[in-house]
């Protein structure tokens, strides 16, 4: 009688994703592909120049352009207390600038236009005359003596200093670094990036005046931060606004923020009161939103002879551009970082963290990663290779040897985080199986006799996922929880809301798995709903791999309540009292006649045509869920690749990943998210980048100069996988989509330095460009991806 | 014109130029009058309503916006509405109908080929061309054919093995097709 999980799409089917059947007709519904009645065309002017005051803006040809219907300037939005917002992380940011442009690519005026050329027509029409200022590109020169104040609009803002912020124990570190044999150091830059989905930004403001309602189609990943920001922002009632993310063009973090051109088109509603769309071109995605990384460590390991780490001591000094305006957990100012070293049982550890800004695009959004966990993962695992390579012992003994042990769980981190579970060590015995270990160091060396360079890299890291609980995660104090709501119709069919947003994750297929979980309904009569803040409930949206942590749990225990309900049902249709019956999958029955008993479809039927004296009707309920701890999911990538001496040129062999996510509730999905995970490291360690030159100007404003991956580069992947159930969450499992790309780009690098190993060339800064790995091996020494201005040491 | 009204623009003094043009798309004739400035992507999205066709870079770099001219794979952002006058466009909506799908799209859902789907409908195009050119195509000449549409999410491996499984039905289909014909 017991209803086939897997054949129901329950836990661990590879059930086929729900979204595809409109995606794979061109029949998604993208902010762009909204049209509504009326709907005018928004273009944004931006900056030139990196920092220049703006003496004047003059948009009168604008203006005498036909179909031109409005103009917003910095002036027109500070009449309204409006040129400046709030950012996630408790600084402000220019809307429109009304003093200077503060980075090239900044938002200067907007046009509102009957179509979109008409408007980009019009934006070339605006004179801006502006004073240029003295350039800031870097945290060097931005803490250099006398240099200018980029936020000179913050009043006690003498300095370009965003925070100074330090966690950990530094007497004890010092003490283990004066105990120890050996001090392996290192200093990296993880270079300014992009996460570059390929829809841009975009949003339609629609005000209506009649009801004074605002619904805002938008491209966000966290539609209820929006709508609470919006609130604060404009000033409009939170009941008034409806902010609706429909089908999103892939996120990685850049969708996150707040934008200015956002605001500018809900108050272009507001003045117009009509439809108001701006869909931002790619150029103006890649320079002013959502920069990743941008980071330089000083990092140094004590350790014993044996390669047993006794402390870390490490100092970040962080680009953040002219606006901190990227969502971090109020608490810590750099993000995770401090969750680096976390699966090596270390005994002390203290890092020290400065903030700067500079004139560059705000930085620092969660590209792809749990806060600033990319960084921490890749300076973890480039400083224990160098480690291991100083002491001259074997990169995966240095490993094993520092492996927090399976039966030391719980186990608290030296910065103070509680991991809860892994086999860490199984798993790097797996990839190094895999990729024939053994066999590949013999077949370097005899490739070595013949002018060859071989190298194999390894990254082993656990991420913290799933932000977070409530005693330590907020942002702008609100409280780090998710939601689902589930509402079982009383022919057992269902609709699942949750506060999270889907951007290619999959959730209306992977939440209604869960839900058949559960309760035995077949996840094809479960139908999944994200995105709209007027019917789905509460939640801090889908960023940094919270979404199965925090809202997949959220969705367990509103199943479980709904089941405890249809077990009150159940007992009164089998006229039992409640003690007298047992679940099994998608059925009550009766212990002591297992035969009879009743399906979870006749309880939701019963719950609206005949439920007990007494009982309020219907099958509904909703579940906040505040996780207890982080989930911890385990990473071990090995990569192997071949270095062309005359060239500089590097080849990926081979890439074996073995992840230990916890319970998987779909394999399909969760390659998948791997899949694309481990493309994104091989493009960081390899070519996505995003420079700029001394005048700030951005080198990387479109996808010729800033180069992501093809199908034809992109090598292929070996997937393995253990499972070590996460001990908290509901259904075991830990959450996966960012893991590949925090853990593999060390495996890269790795790689490529361990073919250079012998040539006394001990780093090369990401990406590992040909000419940066030529230099490196034609004059023997590091090359560092650092400006040469960083004079700071 | 509709039955009911057709809309006289309000200033007919704009000199605005505009070119007439005809294009078939997905088999159906569009007879238009356009600005010669206007991009095909734009034509086919905001004249023709369909969406499907997406716009990412406005370089030519993405292929999200990948259509089939005459059978061979456009990027329609980078390409102006008057210059596929007197050309067949095919865009996704014209792949297959919406209760029968194209090997190809089976083949993406199959093969787990698209998460946030927004390169989906460049690449199944791109996907078409090259195997209606080469039926049999190795691992390496998918790559090679799908190396002007970049995709964020999946890491291309399940597209290419979604495009060689379509081969294979492809190759499959015409077989039983060739062995039925008389």
């Amino acid at each position: 009688m017991t209803v086939d999980e897997v054949k129901i799409g329950g836990l661990g089917a590879r059930r086929s994703r729900v979204e595809d059947n409109r995606f794979i007709r061109g029949m998604g519904n993208y902010v762009d592909d909204i049209t509504l009645p009326g709907m005018l065309h928004m273009e944004v002017l931006r900056s030139p120049l990196a920092h220049a005051r703006i003496k004047s803006i003059d948009t009168s040809a604008a203006l005498a352009i036909p179909g031109v219907q409005l103009v917003l300037t910095g002036e027109l939005l500070a009449s309204r207390n409006l040129a400046w917002m709030p950012t996630l992380s408790y600084d402000t940011q220019a809307v429109l600038a009304t003093d200077k442009v503060r980075f090239q690519g900044q938002e200067v005026a907007c046009v509102v236009a009957d179509d979109p050329y008409i408007a980009k027509d019009a934006c070339e029409a605006i004179v801006v005359d502006y004073e240029p200022l003295p350039v800031i590109v870097n945290p060097t020169q931005a803490m250099a003596d006398g240099a200018p104040v980029i936020r000179d609009d913050k009043e006690n803002q003498h300095d370009n200093v965003v925070f100074d912020w330090e966690v950990g124990d530094k007497e004890g570190t010092d003490r283990a670094f004066a105990a120890a044999d050996m001090v392996s150091e290192l200093e990296l830059h993880y270079p300014r990036s992009h996460p570059s989905p390929i829809e841009s930004c975009g949003s339609i403001a629609d005000f209506d005046r009649a009801t004074s309602k605002l619904t805002v189609y938008m491209t966000t990943q966290a539609p209820h931060i929006i709508r609470a920001a919006v609130a604060m922002v404009a000033e409009l009632p939170e009941h008034m606004i409806r902010i609706v993310s429909p089908d999103l063009g892939g996120g990685f973090g850049n969708k996150v923020p707040i934008y200015p051109a956002y605001v500018v088109s809900i108050l272009a509603s507001i003045l117009l009161e009509r439809p108001v769309k701006w869909i931002e071109d790619n150029s103006g995605n890649l320079i002013s939103t959502g920069f990743g990384r941008d980071i330089y460590l000083r990092g140094q390991l004590a350790l014993r002879s044996d390669g047993k780490i006794l402390g870390v001591r490490m100092h970040t000094d962080s680009d953040h551009g002219a606006f901190f305006s990227d969502a971090q957990p109020s608490k810590f100012k750099i993000g995770l970082m401090h969750a680096a070293f976390a699966c090596y049982d270390i005994p002390v550890a203290h890092l020290t963290s400065r903030g700067v800004y500079t004139n560059k695009a705000p930085g620092g959004v969660a590209y792809r990663c749990s806060f600033r966990i990319t960084e921490a993962m890749f300076f973890q695992e480039r400083m224990v290779q160098a480690a291991a390579d100083d002491l001259g012992i074997d990169q995966a003994e240095i490993r094993r040897l520092n492996f927090v042990q399976d039966d030391d769980f719980p186990h608290r981190t030296p910065f103070g985080f509680l991991t809860d579970s892994g086999q860490y060590a199984k798993c790097l015995d797996i990839g190094l199986e895999a990729i024939g270990y053994e066999d590949f160091l013999k077949q370097k060396e005899e490739a070595r006799k013949n002018g060859r360079l071989l190298g194999i890299g390894i990254s082993t890291m656990t991420e913290p996922l799933g932000a977070g609980n409530s005693r330590e995660y907020d942002i702008l104090g609100i409280k780090m929880f998710d939601s689902a709501e589930l509402r079982v119709h009383m022919t057992g069919k269902a609709i699942l809301r949750t506060g999270a947003k889907s951007q290619g994750q999959g959730h209306e297929t992977t939440w209604a798995q869960i839900v058949a979980h559960e309760l035995g309904i077949p996840a094809d009569d479960v139908v999944v709903e994200e995105g709209d803040t007027d019917t789905a409930p509460f939640g801090m949206g889908t960023y940094a791999s919270r979404s199965t942590p925090v809202a997949g749990a959220a969705v367990s225990m509103v199943a479980r309540k709904i089941r405890a309900k249809a077990r009150k049902i159940a007992a009164h249709l089998l006229e039992v009292s409640e003690e007298d019956i047992e679940w099994e999958l998608g059925r009550f029955y009766l212990r002591s006649s297992p035969e009879s008993g009743v399906t979870i479809q006749e309880c939701a039927m019963a719950a609206y045509s005949n439920v007990p004296d007494g009982m309020e009707p219907g099958l509904e309920n909703n579940a906040y869920y505040d996780p207890p701890n982080l989930t911890w999911p385990f990473g071990c990538y090995i990569t192997t690749v071949e270095v062309d001496p005359l060239t500089g040129v590097w080849d990926v062999l081979n890439v074996v990943a073995v992840d230990d996510c916890g319970v998987r509730i779909n394999p399909m999905i969760v390659e998948g998210q791997i899949m694309g995970g481990l493309t994104e490291a091989y493009a960081m360690a390899n070519m996505q980048f995003i420079t700029f030159d001394s005048e700030g100007n951005c080198v990387g404003s479109n996808y010729m100069d800033y180069l992501l991956p093809t199908a034809w580069e992109t090598p292929g992947f070996e997937l393995h996988e253990v499972v070590t159930p996460c001990p908290h969450h509901p259904i075991g499992a830990k959450g996966v989509g960012e893991c590949a790309t925090v853990g593999g780009p060390a495996a890269f690098v790795n790689a490529v330095l361990d073919a250079l190993k012998g040539t006394g060339v001990r780093n090369i800064d990401m990406p590992l460009l040909p000419d940066r790995v030529y230099e490196a091996l034609t004059e023997g020494h590091d090359v560092s991806g650092a400006p040469p201005l960083r004079t700071d040491r | 014109m509709t039955s009911l009204f057709a809309v006289v623009p309000a200033e007919s003094s704009d000199d605005t130029p505009v070119r007439r043009i005809t294009v078939s798309v997905n088999g159906k004739r569009h007879t238009l009058d356009v600005e010669p400035r206007l991009l095909l992507a734009h034509m086919i999205r905001q004249g023709l309503e369909l969406t499907g066709t997406h716009i990412g870079c406005d370089t030519t770099n993405c292929g999200a916006c990948t259509v089939l001219i005459d059978g061979a794979p456009v990027k329609s952002c980078t390409m102006f509405a008057v210059q596929a006058d007197g050309h067949e466009v095919t865009t996704v909506e014209g792949l297959a109908s919406a209760s029968e799908l194209h090997p190809i799209q089976e083949g993406f859902r199959d093969e787990h080929g698209l998460q946030c789907g927004f390169c989906t409908p460049g690449m199944m195009l791109t996907a078409k061309a090259l195997l209606d050119e080469n039926p049999d195509p190795t691992e390496d000449e998918v790559r090679w054919a799908l190396s002007g549409n970049l995709c964020r999410c999946t890491g291309y491996q399940n597209i290419v093995k979604s495009v060689l499984l379509a081969a294979a039905r492809l190759r499959a289909n015409n077989h039983v097709e060739e062995d039925e014909a008389p």
